[in-house]
């Protein structure tokens, strides 16, 4: 099949490559530019591991084509840092909190919560448990992925970070 | 888990998608959020040989009002359902029901127009349609047509859609005003399609049900109206034998699959309950 060349920008640099239109987007970004921060979990659009920011949605990667993604603007995990290299604050939340045991699904975790910080910087549990209902974690029982989310959300709104009670 | 080869199109307009729908004939497909096509591509369940990416057609997109009806372009995504104020205030059904819908990773993808026009019998928007007295608008080469909703669905994963048709838009009438509604549904998880779902649209007066819809999802391979269940609540206060009737008639026209959501008497069973909780959830909405 012809390959079709595509350009898009990724955490903020502008980068081409050439695809089939089968490559799907979860491919290109790990094969292609070598980030393989990207993780594929399932394949089948259930575990959320390949979560990344396109164009203001969280998407699943590995259910989009390359070609679908030709002009738009992308943020992976490897763009989540601060510009001078510090974690950014739901980086730091993740550990801090212990919002990670083996890490697999990390990456995915951190993206979706990106866009649902965006969309309410203050959710409540059950929003943040609802907000990453689309992400799969084997290891850690979601309690400190929560907190870890709450972490950073205190840290956004310049508030202190307090556990709540269990 | 790689698709099949396929060439990719992302024509501007109706017309073209039309045009090359046509021209490349039956392994050409129209490609919406994708959400369940590529997956079934991925399982190589499905292999069309040409997809044809409406996202790149602006008319298809946006929720607009034309008399008293809602009308939603085929390429609106449940996200985009659940952040319209319209839909809030007009139809608030539809903003329960895409909530229900997958996580929200799939719903910003997701589009109305590949939802019902799919034909998956576990898709939420077909029975909320057809509750709502829904008309789809379907363009092709010869022109354009409106099929209503409860005549679109003939079979799983088969419906009303000719070869070269697309979907591009649905006309739902804004339901009454002060009318009670409930979408129901049973899932293993967060996520998961219905293993039975009910929606009621009703109004009350008096105390009592004067008008009522009961739509089905994932119970048969399309789809259903309840007409009978409906029927058997109007002129009642939703008494305890009532629920009961109603339920009763609505389980007689249930025919699942049994599949990994649980058998056939179960999943009737509890399709029984959905349909007796949207009718009180929906009354004691009513104003
Ligand atoms: C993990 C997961 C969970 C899900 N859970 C649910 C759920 O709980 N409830 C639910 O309802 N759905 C669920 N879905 C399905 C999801 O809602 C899909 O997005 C939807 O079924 C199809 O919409 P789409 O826009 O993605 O269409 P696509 O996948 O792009 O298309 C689906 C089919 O419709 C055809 N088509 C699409 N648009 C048109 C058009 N305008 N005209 C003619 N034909 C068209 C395509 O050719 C294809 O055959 C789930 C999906 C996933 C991956
Ligand atoms: S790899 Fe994409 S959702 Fe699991
Ligand atoms: S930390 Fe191991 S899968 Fe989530």
């Amino acid at each position: 099949m012809a390959k079709t060349h595509v350009t898009m920008k990724v955490n903020g640099a502008e980068v081409e490559g050439l695809v089939e239109p089968r490559t799907l987007l979860v491919h290109f970004i790990r094969e292609n530019l070598g980030m393989t921060g990207t993780h594929i979990g399932c394949e089948t659009t259930h575990c959320g591991a390949c979560t990344v920011d396109i164009d203001g949605m969280s998407v699943k990667s590995c259910t989009m084509f390359a070609v679908q993604a030709d002009g738009s603007d992308i943020t992976t995990v490897e763009g989540m840092a601060n510009a001078d290299g510090t974690l950014s604050a739901l980086q730091e939340g993740f550990r801090m909190m212990h919002g990670l045991q083996c890490g697999f699904c990390t990456p995915g975790m951190i993206m979706r919560a990106h866009r649902l910080l965006k969309e309410n910087p203050s959710p409540s549990e059950q929003e943040i448990r609802m907000g990453i209902s689309g992400n799969i974690c084997r290891c850690t029982g979601y309690q400190n992925i929560v907190k870890a989310i709450q972490y950073a959300s205190a840290k956004i709104n310049g508030v202190e970070f307090r556990e709540a009670a269990e | 888990m790689i698709p099949g080869s396929f060439s990719y199109h992302r024509p501007a307009s109706v017309a073209d998608a039309v045009k090359l729908l046509s021209d490349l004939g039956e392994d050409a497909r129209p490609l919406a959020g994708g959400h369940s096509l590529v997956p079934m591509m991925k399982l190589r369940l499905a292999s069309p040989t040409h997809l044809i990416d409406l996202h790149g057609i602006a008319a298809l997109k946006g929720i607009s009002r034309s008399g008293n009806n809602l009308v939603i372009g085929a390429m609106t995504t449940q996200h985009e359902l659940l952040a319209s104020e319209d839909v809030a205030k007009a139809m608030p059904i539809l903003h329960e029901a895409a909530l229900l819908i997958a996580d929200p990773q799939v719903r910003y993808r997701g589009t109305i127009g590949g939802n019902v026009a799919n034909g998956d019998p576990g898709n939420d928007m077909p029975a909320l349609m057809m509750t709502l007295g829904a008309t789809y608008r379907l363009e092709g080469a010869g022109g354009g047509r409106d099929v209503a909703a409860a005549d679109f669905y003939q079979g799983a994963y088969f419906t009303a859609l000719e070869p070269g048709e697309i979907l591009t838009s649905v006309s739902v009438p804004v339901p009454a005003a002060g009318h009670g509604y409930a979408y129901e549904k049973l899932k293993r998880k967060v996520g998961d399609y219905a293993t039975a779902a009910a929606a009621v649209v009703l109004t009350m007066s008096g105390g009592k049900v004067a008008t009522c819809t009961i739509g089905l999802t994932n119970v048969h391979e399309t789809p259903l109206l309840a007409a009978d269940a409906a029927k058997a609540v109007i002129g009642t206060s939703l008494d305890a034998a009532t629920l009961k009737k109603a339920a009763a008639a609505a389980e007689a026209i249930m025919a699942p699959a049994a599949d990994a959501r649980g058998p056939v008497e179960y999943r009737k069973h509890v399709g029984g309950i959905m349909v007796t909780r949207a009718l009180q959830r929906a009354a004691s909405r009513a104003k």
